[in-house]
């Protein structure tokens, strides 16, 4: 059972942002980064994989050099293998980020490490295309997954099958695929690990396989970013302590959520 | 022509998508093209009223029994198919999880770009200028969607883009049903279970108010007076990412970018800053009150109302008050 779990470095901002002179990316000269949240999940989820079934767990990333600080911080989670490949993800749409994966995959088939499962994030924090997982799935002919919670693999007559669930509109939704397979998983159901200090010391050393993209990307179709218009704030202050309560109460009734 | 993949619900059509009915029509006025909508296995007859209340010309209705349980793949055909017979320029969904899982597999399928969460767009030449949340909304993108030869542009509508509003004159839409072509590969990973979800707090989407908690909460144990005052305001609860990831209250009560986006009359905030994460889940809110201990938090200074001060002083005061005026 061999598992390949895709993560972004994405920016960690946490409030307001600015945009580079030429408006194509964030500024980011003072924000730091972290894994796409969804993706650490799918991180997590590789590793128990190993831990239940054996196998491997191995992380990939399309990224900027500086992305190797994600794939330190998955090697430390457990995964037990690394693959980098190098690419200004500016440059890479969602379909280009697609190509790049599915060639890693296809590159492995027939080997021991052919994929069986491939795990990444069900929409990115930063670019939220909500489509990698997918175009993966049609490039490997494979069946895909999204939005998923919680997973669990099984064996059905000798052939390994994976229920799967998520939110739905009218409530939690199962579905059984066959393996190979591409899940995208959601935050809500697999809880990350905080990676243990023997973890991180390893993963400092762990090697990472850097490869580059075999093909020239197609782009996003980014014509430029804007920052929505500022709004100046108006908030109304109604108090300090339990003596607003009256005041906020007035304000409820104003708006009609409350009847007298 | 613009066609909109269109969800349904018990009660006709589903609320994102009547929004990106409205917003199709809006799309519409800038290129002189009509609206269309795609409809995608059994549905109330309701749905066809409110969809003659958007003024839609024509309603394409994919039907067959293999649809009965939903497999995003099987949904992406029948829009191609859809798409296709009819020469549609634009394909639109709402960026709920359908409707972006769908477009998605409508993108790999033809092999032609899409933009998801768009909250602008604009006929442009052959193409659609169209504008779309990045960082959780804290930025927008700017992007120029060409549909490919024979293939539509790709747009999903970001949720509470616009309020959903009926068309200035209804229509009488013919109805004109259709077997897409599904192959078993279409059908491989399709729902084969759904349960209910109990959910204590209510329904957190389409609750009229919501009271957030966050951080400033301070414990799991600490929940008791907002738990009250959402039941004295018949609403529901809804939390921050930092009050999910400490296990404090289940990841199903999350408002914010990994969690739900919701937009009730009132979003009641209490003791949480508004990091870009959870604006993004929060900010369509008619009316947001803030409570908050620090006046220069970003909840405080995007509200519309605040009480500076700690939550478990005056949420129980307000709950006193309410009470004291329903006698």
């Amino acid at each position: 059972m061999n598992t390949l779990v895709c993560i972004k470095r994405v920016p960690a901002a946490s409030s307001a942002v600015t945009l580079t002179d030429d408006a194509m990316a964030l500024d980011t000269r003072h924000v730091g980064y972290t894994t796409s949240p969804h993706e650490e999940c799918a991180v997590e989820a590789a590793v128990q994989l190993v831990e239940a079934h054996g196998g491997t767990a191995v992380v990939l990333t399309v990224g900027p050099e500086d992305a190797l600080e994600q794939l330190r911080d998955a090697l430390a989670m457990g995964a037990k293998g690394a693959v980098h490949v190098v690419a200004d993800t500016d440059a890479f749409g969602p379909a280009d980020v697609a190509r790049a994966v599915a060639d890693v995959v296809s590159g492995r088939a027939g080997s021991d490490e052919a994929v069986d499962l491939v795990l990444l994030g069900n929409d990115a924090a930063d670019t939220g295309d909500f489509q990698v997982g997918i175009r993966l799935a049609y490039r490997l002919d494979w069946p895909v997954v999204t939005g998923v919670r919680s997973f669990t693999i099984s064996a059905v007559d000798g052939a390994a099958r994976v229920a799967a669930l998520g939110d739905g509109p009218d409530g939690v939704e199962h579905f059984d695929v066959p393996l190979p397979a591409v899940l995208t998983v959601k935050e809500g159901g697999i809880t990350p690990r905080y990676p243990s200090l023997p973890g991180r010391i390893k993963a400092k050393k762990a090697p990472v396989e850097t490869l580059a993209p075999g093909f020239e990307p197609a782009g996003s179709g980014r014509v430029r970013l804007h920052l929505p218009p500022e709004q100046p704030s108006q908030v109304q202050l109604l108090g300090e302590g339990a003596d607003a309560a009256p005041a906020l109460v007035d304000v409820l009734e104003q708006i009609g959520v409350i009847g007298r | 022509m613009i066609l909109v993949l269109v969800e349904t619900d018990a009660d006709g059509v589903a609320l994102l998508s009547a929004e990106a009915l409205t917003f199709a029509r809006g799309v519409a006025a800038s290129g002189d093209r009509d609206v269309q909508a795609l409809v995608v296995g059994a549905h109330p007859a309701s749905a066809l009223e409110g969809l003659a209340a958007h003024g839609v010309s024509r309603v394409h209705h994919a039907d067959d029994e293999r649809l009965s349980a939903y497999s995003a793949a099987a949904w992406a055909a029948a829009a191609v198919d859809a798409a296709q017979a009819t020469g549609a320029t634009t394909l639109l969904a709402a960026a709920s999880p359908r409707g972006n899982e769908v477009l998605a597999h409508v993108a790999a399928r033809l092999d032609v770009s899409m933009a998801a969460n768009v909250v602008t767009a604009d006929a442009d030449g052959a193409g659609l200028a169209v504008r779309r949340q990045v960082m959780g909304g804290a930025a927008l993108e700017e992007v120029h969607l060409t549909g490919a030869a024979g293939a539509p542009a790709l747009v999903t509508m970001a949720g509470h883009a616009v309020d959903p509003a009926s068309a200035d004159a209804a229509s009488s839409p013919s109805v004109s049903t259709f077997a897409p072509v599904l192959t078993d590969a279409d059908l491989v990973a399709r729902v084969v279970r759904s349960e209910p979800v109990v959910n204590e707090s209510g329904g957190l989407t389409t609750s009229r108010v919501v009271v957030g908690a966050g951080r400033g909460v301070g414990g799991a144990d600490q929940f008791g007076d907002l738990l009250e005052l959402t039941g004295l305001l018949g609403g529901a609860l809804g939390v921050s990412r930092v009050v999910t990831s400490l296990g404090w209250r289940p990841h199903h009560e999350q408002v914010g970018q990994t969690g739900s986006r919701v937009s009730p009359d009132l979003y009641l905030a209490c003791g949480i800053s508004g990091a870009i994460q959870h604006w993004a889940g929060c900010s369509s809110a008619k009316t947001i009150i803030a409570i908050n201990t620090d006046a220069e938090a970003p909840m405080v200074t995007k509200a519309h109302y605040a009480v500076i001060g700690d939550l478990h002083e005056v949420v129980p005061a307000v709950n006193a008050e309410i009470r004291k005026r329903r006698g």
